[in-house]
């Protein structure tokens, strides 16, 4: 088949545009597949869809090490970020509420820094931001476990039974996060 | 079909590429540039000719906080002698997650200059003065990792 413009008809070459938009748009917006999302937040998905999110260890501020299967049976809101990232500022502290108000009914925010600079960048913009959720120090592997996070902040929900639930790349919408919480709660 | 009916399909194809590009981090460009020559004991000016790719900003040399990584250009090695650095005029941008308050952002093309002093010891001849030019990348919704690229401007000491 010649998907040259000047041996297909009009009507064909629109639809086949038409058709290569809505793939680009889809991944666009779904994401490519166990790539994190493309756009600001992906809907809940049905718990028949969802994959297990991967496990990992990785350390806290004083050297524990932190595993999301610990948090299993718990819903969690898995968030890639850094110090010098403006938009992961932003959420900060929509997280530091929802840590707030959902930490007794089973939900708790874990924040993974990929900051290179490691706990002399991270301790003291913690205290500052008055983050009340356990904050540990990320690396490549873990980032490739995810889909490879580049763009920051990059945040996952996570259901009750430690599988993705919803994917938020970029800055997201705080409404968008707290219906997803409430969903899975 | 001729191409002047495909080209109403060209806002269609940007919108695609824009819908599977948004997401990857940007890469800054330095424009190769020809040998520099200089003359031994005299002043000379090194200009970089860089770019980031629209719909992206860096942080300028100077950003408005402190947790924010600066453009740093490094040189490392080769025969000049390094003055001073100039770094492009700032913008003040706002953008979606800076609430309303501006930050201090390097955008499109610019130029970063830097002032050298040839040493009147110096070997004649070509040779490289060689660098990096660190940046830290954002659009208007997520930031990408600080990267370093590597600056090699090829010298001729006559």
């Amino acid at each position: 088949m010649n998907f040259s413009p000047h041996s297909v008809q009009p009507g064909r070459f629109f639809i086949l545009l038409a058709v290569i938009a809505g793939v680009a748009v889809t991944l666009g917006s779904i994401g490519w597949p166990d790539k994190p999302s493309a756009n600001v937040g992906s809907p809940v998905k049905d718990g028949k869809v969802r994959k297990q999110a991967p496990d990992f260890e990785l350390k806290d501020v004083n050297g524990k090490v932190v595993r999301l299967s610990d948090y299993k049976g718990k819903v969690v809101l898995l968030d890639f970020w850094a110090t010098w990232c403006g938009p992961c500022g932003i959420e900060i502290p929509w997280f530091t509420e929802f840590q707030r108000k959902y930490k007794d009914r089973g939900f708790t925010v874990l924040g993974v820094s990929m900051d290179d600079g490691g706990w002399k960048d991270v301790k003291p913009f913690v205290a500052e931001q008055k983050i009340n959720y356990q904050i540990v120090l990320g690396d490549d592997k873990t980032s490739d476990q995810y889909g490879d996070v580049e763009a920051l902040p990059t945040t996952f929900v996570i259901d009750r039974e430690g599988r993705i639930a919803s994917v938020h790349v970029g800055l997201a919408d705080k409404k968008e996060f707290d219906d997803a919480i409430q969903k899975l709660l | 079909m001729r191409f002047k009916s495909c080209s109403k399909f060209v806002p269609l194809f940007l919108l695609i590429g824009v819908a599977l590009t948004a997401q990857m981090a940007p890469e800054l460009k330095i424009a190769s540039q020809a040998t520099v020559k200089v003359k031994r004991g005299a002043p000379a000016t090194v200009t970089l000719k860089v770019s980031l790719p629209a719909g992206f900003h860096a942080n300028s040399n100077t950003p408005t906080e402190p947790n924010l990584i600066p453009l740093t250009l490094k040189w490392t090695g080769g025969p000049l002698q390094e003055g001073v650095i100039t770094y492009p005029k700032p913008l003040m941008e706002t953008y979606q997650f800076t609430a309303g308050k501006p930050i201090s952002v390097v955008a499109g093309a610019f130029d970063v200059v830097t002032k050298f002093k040839v040493p009147a010891a110096a070997a004649t001849g070509p040779s490289a003065q060689t660098g990096t030019l660190r940046y830290q990348a954002c659009n208007d919704r997520m930031c990408f990792p600080p990267k370093t690229v590597p600056v090699n401007v090829t010298v001729s000491v006559e």
